[in-house]
């Protein structure tokens, strides 16, 4: 059984005040919930989604046809349980899955944004994800979780509004990236920026799409989101074609060649190259001790929620370090906080991937009931 | 309470109300639970084993994956009331530091221990020339994570050593009776578990 959810845009026409100051007069977000709020409105759960990830949390998605990105741990009967739990999901503003986003028209000129988009911070996300809050009619979310990115709205979450947080579950994130970090974001800036047919962000006034640009920018991220092990037990040297046999010239190319070629092509179908720039953007911005003089633990004083953090051994791109520094700025905060490292191959990508320890961890938390102290 | 080992109720008894409590080895948070409801302390546990962890979050408690021999340089100064270690003393590769790091972290603390001095593995490895293996020692020399072997009055003059200062203590033998009233007169040799509430100087 899955739960296919239900899908619906709904349009803010108050605006939202964005923290590069700027006013975004009118957008619109698109939802989809799965599962029942229950009479009280006390079980709702908001997952925020990472960069290139969207409202369609579970059940199918129609834009690839394929289970919603987190549909390993939320629908019937998952860890995140949609007979018991109102699931939210919502593409980000800015973002290209029926939210306002780069390629939306923007009223005031009658014509698409493009590369005039604002500027967002994960602040911004997290005052339109506030907003749709109160059009449920919730007064306080059961649990706010996410990953990565996800992981630093659920953050952020706590912090601007720590009493419409219950539960916070913050998997494979960081309170600020790493200069290494925001490097590969650069690296894939770069080669979308740098494809002719990017057309310094107007590609979609003049009919073409910075393809190329995009599925490099792909290519370099995804080859960040898994580890060495796991593309070596993936891939090793298997030849998708061709053969090193002695006195055969057959051009050859390895499996993982292939592999990135056409996850990079895929991706840049789907994907709008705006909202890519845009949203690595707001990764890099994302620093959740800025306002308390770098003191992250200072950010978290004010938190409410209780917080299971989650890292993942072989996870590079946001090391198991960086949810430990997470874990220990909550501790110091004097916050209720859980933490473990799972044991995992698959890189980054594992808070997407079944694994039976992070299953139980996460279902545990969010059924457990705390024990007061 | 009442199925609560002796040495963790006298562990109960000795934690203030409404404290900051850390758990350094918490197991599946057997005390840590008992203290939050009895006590209302605000607890946390630091633990390494995947099972044990999943049982702390599945009670509602605060656990942190962590091994404790890489050390408690992570947490800040006096950020506990108490730091507590039951019964994993013997499993640290230094148990004197450790000591020392738990001081620093809590204004006091709490240690347990299985006093090795005790009649019955003294005479298991007199009569027997083996290394004890019992209910409460239940390991073999090779496979036990029990790599300090120290008695009472080992741990006394470590502690005389440090210049640490001895709260409270107590003396615990497994069976009730004659055991339990021999272990105060001669702790070294009758005690099974010693425990000992700590304080720097």
């Amino acid at each position: 059984m899955t739960d296919q959810g239900r899908h619906f845009t709904l349009k803010n026409d108050a605006g939202v005040q964005l923290a590069n100051g700027g006013l975004l007069e009118h957008y619109e977000l698109a939802v989809c919930t799965y599962g029942a709020l229950n009479e009280n409105a006390d079980n709702a759960i908001l997952i925020c989604h990472a960069l290139t990830g969207n409202q369609f949390v579970s059940g199918t998605d129609p834009s690839t046809g394929k289970p919603g990105w987190w549909s390993q741990y939320v629908g019937p009967g998952k860890a995140i349980d949609t007979n018991r739990f109102f699931v939210v999901g919502v593409n980000n503003l800015g973002g290209c899955s029926g939210s306002t986003g780069p390629s939306s028209i923007n009223p005031a000129t009658g014509s698409a944004y493009l590369n005039d988009f604002p500027s967002l911070r994960v602040r911004d996300w997290v005052a339109t994800q506030h907003w749709l809050m109160t059009q449920l009619n919730i007064k306080k979310w059961y649990a706010v979780v996410g990953g990565s990115l996800g992981g630093m709205q659920a953050m952020r979450w706590c912090v601007d509004f720590p009493e419409a947080v219950e539960r916070c579950v913050v998997i494979a994130s960081a309170t600020s990236l790493t200069a290494q970090n925001i490097a590969f974001n650069e690296l894939a800036r770069s080669a979308i920026s740098k494809d002719p047919r990017f057309a310094d962000g107007k590609y979609a006034s003049q009919n073409t799409l910075p393809e190329d640009g995009l599925s490099l920018a792909r290519m370099i991220g995804h080859v960040t989101y898994l580890s060495g092990t796991g593309m070596n037990a993936k891939f090793g040297r298997s030849l998708q074609r061709g053969s090193f046999e002695l006195g055969n010239s057959d051009a050859v190319q390895f499996e993982v060649e292939s592999y990135l070629q056409y996850q990079g092509a895929k991706f840049a179908t789907r994907f709008d190259a705006n909202s890519y720039i845009l949203f690595t953007r707001v990764l890099d911005y994302f620093d959740l001790g800025r306002d308390f003089g770098g003191d992250v633990s200072k950010a978290f004083t004010q938190c409410d929620a209780r917080f299971l953090v989650i890292g993942f051994s072989t996870d590079w791109r946001f090391s198991a370090q960086r949810s430990e520094e997470i874990t220990d700025a909550l501790i110091r905060a004097t916050r209720h906080v859980s933490y473990a490292c799972i044991d995992s191959e698959h890189g980054h990508d594992a808070f997407l991937i079944a694994n039976t320890r992070y299953e139980a961890l996460l279902r545990s938390f969010i059924e457990g009931e705390p024990k007061h102290g | 309470m009442d199925n609560l080992s002796p040495n963790l109720q006298t562990v109960v008894r000795w934690i203030k109300p409404n404290s900051r409590v850390l758990d350094l080895g918490c197991g599946s948070g057997t005390l840590l639970s008992i203290l939050t409801e009895q006590k209302n302390i605000q607890g946390l546990g630091l633990e390494i084993d995947p099972d044990n962890i999943l049982q702390c979050v599945s009670k509602g408690l605060s656990v942190v994956e962590h091994d404790l021999n890489t050390g408690l340089s992570r947490f800040d100064d006096a950020s506990f009331d108490t730091v507590i270690m039951t019964q994993t003393l013997q499993a640290i590769e230094r148990p004197d530091l450790i000591l020392d790091e738990m001081l620093r972290l809590g204004k006091d603390c709490i240690v347990t221990f299985p006093n090795f001095g005790h009649w019955q593995p003294r005479s298991y490895l007199l009569f027997k020339g083996r290394m004890p293996v019992s209910d409460y020692l239940p390991y073999s020399w090779y496979d036990s994570p029990n790599i300090h072997f120290f008695t009472v009055n080992d741990f006394e003059t470590l502690l005389t050593d440090k210049g640490y200062r001895i709260l409270n203590k107590r003396m615990v033998a497994q069976k009730k009776g004659i055991q339990t009233q021999l272990c105060q007169f001669w702790p070294n040799l009758f005690a099974e578990t010693a425990v000992y509430h700590l304080a720097k100087f």
